[in-house]
């Protein structure tokens, strides 16, 4: 286990950010692309975020200087990769407040960090009859690896019902909790509705009946802070590159005693010991859970997104998207014939939304031709689309370099859709 | 009977869509032509029919008379029945080797090159596939039946 100390990020010099909109556009040069010849409206921050020139740039001085294998090499370029990799670590075990950065394992992304919590601590743990406790709100990558691992072990999928708002039955959540139940697994942060889930409460409610809680935090990380020791989670997991880092990069925290008693995930480089053919052993946490050789640009480029989102302080990042969301959300709801879908009373971020006798598909290509980046369709929960009767929806998903001059954008092609297709 | 041959429907096509300046009267035009398709019966509108890979539904079904073939199709969405539509316009009432060989150049030539994308999801790639796939059928069975 490396101990390189205190941080030591090597990022641009700080442009000495206020939060100030235009500035911080300006920090993102795919902000400037033009789309159809238009300015590009980017509101699918939700399916991933655009970068900072720092990020980009500290991407590139990787590859350009400090390009090189880490852990196992005694020359100069390694020892400089292998530092910056595990800085990197520590920068994230800050950004969650870990207690210590070995239980930051990197990933490829929420979905690897699921699969490997469900292929390693699920299989140990549940067996024939046993529970795993979803909800209906959930992102395939937050189902589909409990399925598997249901249908494997002879095990019960339960799922807590929503509101037609879009909030967890937190009776029926109670009710599910069963002595059979060996993990419950939520969203953070819906992804679709935009739902904040009750998580601190939904784990105290677990942890009084002895059930360990997985929390996808894919669209958490990027808008709200995270302290896995006070949400006290079992597991939580995220993507660097909805959180202004690269693709290829996410993160699994676990709770030590969980993370130590895991199997091996992938087998290989790195997380071994010693190696014969008679028997091998491992090596201890993190690269226990980390085979081969890792995304280690992506995880320095991780970094220094943490540490770009730190200059523009995150408990201001979470009031602005909050106000901007409020300002989207009156928008819209004046334009006849819409109806928001996910309605809970703590959101963020996410805006989605059908026009009544306009298939979504329709409206994203519309607005599309206007330079307006939405998504449309079933983003990945389809139990959740089959729940509310419809076949997906439009979704807008802010981050803090939206402004309201392009939720006015919206709207106006909101209004130009239903003129064309009216 | 379809006198025109595929290349002079799709000459057509192209014709109408040079009139327009912008993509929104492209569009519209589109979406008009989605709006004049020849309805799919219900009983039609099965998994058996339907274009797989698309955001929305899209049912197409076909008929053989005289050794010609002939669609009828639908779709939730205007867009995707718009193009589905012009698919149905180009390919209707001729012979089945005929479809079954089309180059469909068009699609390129009329300023939507975007919706050719398969990863646009209107499952433009299934659309045609499936016609031609009718039109396979067909013409085998049309071979046994000499």
């Amino acid at each position: 286990m490396h101990t390189p100390g205190p941080i030591l990020l090597q990022d641009r010099p700080d442009t000495g950010l206020d939060f100030d909109v235009e500035r911080v556009r300006a920090d993102f040069p795919a902000l400037r692309l033009e789309v159809h010849g238009r300015p590009l409206v980017y509101l699918d921050n939700a399916a991933t975020s655009q970068k900072p020139q720092v990020v980009i740039d500290r991407l590139r001085d990787y590859y350009a200087e400090e390009n090189s294998n880490v852990h196992r090499g005694v020359h100069y370029l390694s020892q400089q990769a292998t530092e910056a990799f595990e800085q990197a670590r520590w920068a994230v075990a800050g950004f969650i407040n870990a207690p210590a950065p070995e239980q930051v394992i990197f990933t490829r992304g929420t979905t690897d960090s699921i699969n490997l919590v469900a292929a390693t601590f699920g299989r140990m743990n549940v067996g024939a009859g046993d529970e795993v406790v979803i909800s209906t709100m959930e992102h395939h990558s937050n189902i589909v690896p409990w399925q598997m691992l249901c249908d494997e072990k002879g095990a019960r999928l339960r799922v807590v019902p929503i509101t037609d708002a879009g909030e967890i039955v937190y009776d029926e959540y109670v009710r599910l909790l069963t002595p059979r139940t060996r993990l419950a697994a939520f969203c953070h942060i819906s992804n679709a509705l935009g739902t904040i889930n009750p998580v601190r409460e939904m784990i105290a409610e677990a942890h009084e009946r002895g059930v360990p809680v997985l929390l996808d935090g894919a669209q958490a990380a990027p808008h709200w802070p995270i302290d896995v020791q006070e949400l006290d989670c079992d597991f939580y997991c995220f993507s660097g590159h909805k959180m202004l880092g690269p693709t290829g990069i996410g993160v699994l925290f676990g709770k030590r005693e969980h993370l130590e008693a895991m199997p091996p995930y992938q087998g290989g480089g790195d997380m071994i010991d010693r190696v014969t053919f008679e028997r091998t052993t491992y090596n201890e946490l993190p690269h226990k859970l980390e085979a081969g050789t890792p995304n280690i640009a992506g995880a320095i480029g991780l970094a220094t997104a943490i540490a770009y989102m730190e200059r523009v302080r995150r408990g201001e990042i979470a009031a602005y998207e909050k106000k901007l969301l409020e300002y989207a959300t009156e928008r819209v709801r004046e334009i006849d014939g819409l109806n928001v879908i996910g309605t809970a009373r703590h959101k963020a971020s996410v805006l989605s939304f059908l026009l009544e006798g306009v298939h979504p598909y329709d409206t994203g290509t519309i607005l599309d031709q206007l330079g307006i980046a939405v998504r449309t369709g079933h983003h990945c929960t389809q139990p959740l689309m089959d729940r509310l009767g419809i076949p997906g929806t439009v979704r807008a998903s802010f981050a803090f370099y939206n402004t309201p001059a392009e939720v006015d954008a919206l709207v106006e092609g909101l209004h130009r859709v239903q003129r064309l297709v009216g | 009977m379809q006198n025109d041959s595929i290349e002079r429907r799709e000459e057509e096509i192209v014709e109408a869509f040079a009139f327009f300046d912008d993509w929104m009267g492209r569009y519209e035009y589109l979406i008009e032509q989605g709006k004049q398709l020849p309805p799919i019966e219900e009983r039609f509108k099965t998994e058996e029919y339907k274009i797989h890979g698309c955001q929305s539904q899209v049912w197409v079904q076909a008929d053989e008379r005289n050794g010609h073939l002939f669609y009828t199709a639908d779709s939730d969405a205007l867009i995707t029945k718009g193009l589905i539509a012009l698919l149905v316009y180009v390919l209707n009432g001729q012979k089945p080797e005929d479809i079954a060989h089309a180059k469909l150049a068009f699609l390129e030539k009329i300023g939507l090159q975007e919706h050719l994308s398969p990863t646009r999801k209107n499952g433009l790639a299934g659309m045609i596939k499936k016609m031609k796939l009718y039109a396979l059928l067909h013409e085998n069975g049309a071979t046994e039946g000499n």
